[in-house]
C-alpha cells in the first residue's frame, strides 16, 4: 500500500453570499498517488475548479474552507498560515489554469515570469534560474527557448502560452499539480500535443496530478483514475477504464453517452435532461434526482456510498455492468 | 520609432498652426489695448502714433502674416507693457512655475498611488473608506479656499511655513531653483500641496479602480499560485498594469498644472507664469497672451508625445512602429 501524495478527506468549501450559503464543495474525498493522474470530471459549476483552488489555499472571499482535511505527503494543509502556504504554492504543489491568454501577465517578459517563480522558492543566482527556465521551456517542447524567454506573452500563440504555463508549473519539481481545464481554450490538434506533453512530464517526474475537465474524451486516454463530480459532491470514482466502460452512477452514464463520436452521423446526440440544480437549494436528497431516470422515493434521502472493487458510487440505484451497457433507452427522454 | 516620431512631429506642427490661428484672431477680437496704453488725457495724434507704433493700423490679415513670420523665427511679438520680447518674459518665469508643477506632481504620485492601491486591495477596510472620503473632498473643495486655509493654519496659526513668495533661489548644475535652498523648500511646501490635492485625489481614484480590476485577473491568481510574495505581486504584476491609465491622465494634468496654476500662484504670490498671464489679460497685453497660449500649446503637444513614448515602454503590446489597428 503506497501512501498517496495528495489525500483529501471530507473537504467542504462554502461561499457565504448574500443569497445564502453555497456549498460549492460538499464533503469530497480524493487521493492521488505519485506519477498518477486523476481526472476530475463534471459540468460547469459542479465545484471542480473550487476543489483545485482549495488545495492550493487560493479560495477568495466570500469563499472559505469550512471543514475536512487536505494532506500533501501526509502534511495537513488546512489551517496552515499564509506564509507557509505561500512556500508550498508553486513549490511542492502548483497549478495550471484554464485560459492561457489570461494567465501570463501581459506586461512582463516570459523570462521574468519564470525566473520569479524559481526565486520565490530558492535563493539561486539569476543566471542559474535563467538556465532552469530555459531547460523548462525546452522540456515542454518549445523550440528555440532562448528567444522565447525574451518574448512577451502576446507574441506567443495560445498553445505556446499554455506550454509556458505548464513549464512554470513544473519548474520547481512539485509533488503535485492541479490542471484546471488547461486544454479547453485550445484547438484539438494543440490539445492532444499538450495532453501528451503533460502526461509525459507527470510520469517522468513522478508528479501526482489532478486534471480537471468537463470533457470525458480528454481524460479517457490520460487519467489513471476518474472522479465524477456533481453539484459539489463526488458521485462516482474508480479506475478510469472501469468507470468509462461500465459507469455505475446514472449521471456518469449520461455523461458518457453525450460524448459525440459513439453516435452515427445524423443521429440525435444524447442529452441529460434538465439543468444543474442551484447549489443554494441543495438538501440531503440526491442532487441528480430531478434529472435521473431511476429516481424513486428513496432518492429524497442522502444516498449511501457503495464500494465495489476499488470503485465508489453515491447512489441508491447503482447501474450494474449489464444494465449500463444497454441503458441508452432507460434514461429519461430529453424532450420536452 | 523614428518614423513614429517624424509622423507625430508633422501632426503636431498642424495642431500648433491651427492653434496659432485661433489664438491670434481670438485675442485680437477682444478689447482695444490702445486705451490701456495711452494716458486718459492723450489727444488723437498721440493715440494714432501709438496705434501705428504697435502696427495696429494694418489689416488684421497682414498682422497675422507678420505674427506667423516672427513665430517661426521664435519671436512671438513684443509686450506692449514691458517693451520686451513676450517669449523672454514668459520663459523668465517658467522655472518658478515648473518647479511648482513638478513638486505638485511628485506629491500627487507619491501619495496618490500607494493610497489608491491600498484602498483597491482592501476596499472594505476602514482606512480605505477614509481615503476615499478624503479624495472626494480633494475633488470638490475649491483650490483657492484650500489655499487660504493652508495659509491660515500653517502660516498664521502655527507660524511654521511662509505664506508668500518663492524664497531664496539656489543654483545647482547651472539650474536656478528654490528647491536647492532650505528657505526655498519651506516656501514651496504650501503652494505645491495646494496644487497637488486635486491631482492626488484623481490619482487615488484611478489607481484604486485599476487595482480592483487588475487584482481580479487570472494572471494575479496565477502569480499567487506560483508562490510569489504579496509584495512581489503588487510591485511587479500590479503596478505596471495600473500605471498605463495613470500616466495618460497625469500627462494631461501636468500640462494643465503648468499652464493653469494661476489660482495657486495668485494666492501664494508665486512669481510664475500664471501670475504674468493674469496681469497681461487685465492689461490687454496681446503679444504676451498670445505667446503664453502658444507656449502652452507647445507644452501639451510635447507632453503628449512623451506620454506615448512612456506607453510603449510600459506596455509591450503598444508598438510605435506605425502599425495601426
Amino acid at each position: 500500500m503506497t501512501n498517496p501524495v495528495l489525500s483529501i478527506d471530507n473537504l467542504q468549501t462554502h461561499f457565504f453570499t448574500r443569497a445564502g450559503v453555497v456549498k460549492a464543495v460538499d464533503n469530497i474525498s480524493l487521493s492521488v498517488n505519485a506519477g498518477e493522474i486523476l481526472g476530475l470530471v463534471g459540468e460547469s459549476g459542479s465545484g471542480k475548479s473550487i476543489t483545485g483552488f482549495s488545495i492550493l489555499g487560493l479560495v477568495d472571499e466570500p469563499g472559505r474552507i469550512v471543514g475536512g482535511s487536505i494532506k500533501l505527503s501526509g502534511e495537513e494543509l488546512i489551517g496552515k498560515p499564509e506564509a507557509a502556504l505561500r512556500r508550498i504554492r508553486g513549490g511542492r504543489a502548483s497549478m495550471i489554469f484554464q485560459d492561457p491568454m489570461m494567465t501570463l501577465n501581459p506586461v512582463l517578459r516570459i523570462e521574468t515570469q519564470m525566473i520569479e517563480a524559481i526565486r520565490a522558492h530558492e535563493k539561486v543566482p539569476r543566471r542559474e534560474a535563467w538556465q532552469r527556465a530555459r531547460d523548462g521551456l525546452a522540456q515542454v517542447g518549445i523550440p528555440s527557448p532562448e528567444e522565447r524567454l525574451k518574448c512577451y506573452p502576446h507574441e506567443l500563440s495560445g498553445g505556446m502560452r499554455q506550454r509556458v504555463a505548464i513549464a512554470i508549473a513544473f519548474l520547481n519539481r512539485p509533488e503535485f499539480i492541479v490542471a484546471d481545464e488547461p486544454t479547453t481554450a485550445l484547438d484539438v490538434t494543440i490539445q492532444s500535443q499538450i495532453l501528451a506533453e503533460a502526461q509525459k512530464l507527470c510520469r517522468e517526474n513522478r508528479t501526482a496530478m489532478i486534471w480537471i475537465t468537463h470533457d470525458l474524451s480528454v481524460v479517457a486516454g490520460l487519467a489513471d483514475t476518474i472522479a465524477v463530480m456533481y453539484a459539489g459532491r463526488i458521485v462516482e470514482n474508480g479506475p478510469a477504464e472501469a468507470v468509462l466502460r461500465s459507469p455505475r452512477h446514472p449521471y456518469t452514464s449520461g455523461l458518457i453517452k453525450s460524448v459525440p463520436g459513439e453516435h452515427l452521423v445524423g443521429q440525435r446526440l444524447f442529452q441529460i435532461p434538465g439543468m444543474t440544480p442551484s447549489l443554494l437549494k441543495l438538501g440531503e436528497a440526491c442532487a441528480f434526482k430531478e434529472r435521473c431516470a431511476y429516481q424513486d422515493d428513496a432518492c429524497s434521502a442522502a444516498p449511501p456510498i457503495s464500494m465495489e472493487g476499488g470503485r465508489a458510487c453515491r447512489c441508491f440505484h447503482p447501474l450494474r455492468a449489464d444494465t449500463a451497457a444497454q441503458s441508452g433507452g432507460a434514461a429519461k427522454e430529453s424532450a420536452p | 520609432m523614428l518614423a513614429f516620431l517624424i509622423r507625430r512631429i508633422g501632426q503636431s506642427a498642424v495642431v500648433v498652426l491651427l492653434m496659432a490661428t485661433i489664438v491670434f484672431f481670438g485675442v485680437n477680437l477682444v478689447g482695444d489695448p490702445v486705451h490701456m496704453l495711452v494716458s486718459p488725457e492723450a489727444d488723437q495724434a498721440e493715440i494714432a502714433r501709438v496705434i501705428q507704433q504697435f502696427g495696429l493700423d494694418r489689416p488684421i490679415v497682414e498682422q497675422y502674416w507678420l505674427f506667423l513670420k516672427g513665430a517661426v523665427q521664435g519671436n512671438l511679438g513684443t509686450s506692449f507693457i514691458f517693451g520686451q520680447p513676450a517669449v523672454g518674459l514668459i520663459l523668465e518665469r517658467l522655472p518658478a512655475t515648473m518647479e511648482l508643477a513638478v513638486c505638485a506632481l511628485v506629491l500627487a504620485v507619491f501619495f496618490g498611488i500607494p493610497l489608491g492601491v491600498y484602498s483597491g486591495i482592501k476596499p472594505k477596510s476602514r482606512v480605505s473608506q477614509v481615503i476615499m472620503a478624503a479624495s472626494i473632498f480633494g475633488f470638490s473643495l475649491p483650490t483657492f479656499w484650500v489655499g487660504i486655509m493652508l495659509i491660515m493654519f500653517f502660516s498664521v496659526q502655527l507660524q511654521l511655513l511662509p505664506s508668500t513668495g518663492r524664497g531664496e533661489v539656489g543654483s545647482f548644475l547651472g539650474i536656478d531653483s528654490s528647491l536647492f535652498t532650505l528657505d526655498g523648500l519651506k516656501h514651496i511646501i504650501l503652494p505645491a500641496t495646494n496644487l497637488a490635492l486635486l491631482k492626488m485625489s484623481m490619482v487615488i481614484r484611478l489607481s484604486r479602480a485599476g487595482t480592483r480590476e487588475v487584482m481580479q485577473q487570472d494572471y494575479i491568481k496565477f502569480a499567487r499560485a506560483k508562490g510569489l510574495s504579496f509584495g512581489r505581486i503588487v510591485w511587479a504584476h500590479l503596478l505596471k498594469n495600473i500605471m498605463i491609465p495613470v500616466i495618460t491622465v497625469l500627462g494631461l494634468e501636468f500640462g494643465s498644472l503648468i499652464a493653469f496654476s494661476v489660482v495657486t500662484e495668485s494666492i501664494f504670490a508665486w512669481p510664475g507664469m500664471g501670475k504674468l498671464l493674469i496681469d497681461s489679460v487685465l492689461q490687454l497685453d496681446r503679444p504676451v497672451i498670445v505667446a503664453y497660449l502658444m507656449i502652452v500649446v507647445f507644452l501639451f503637444v510635447a507632453i503628449n508625445l512623451v506620454v506615448d513614448v512612456i506607453y510603449s515602454l510600459l506596455d509591450p503590446r503598444v508598438s510605435l512602429t506605425g502599425a495601426k489597428s
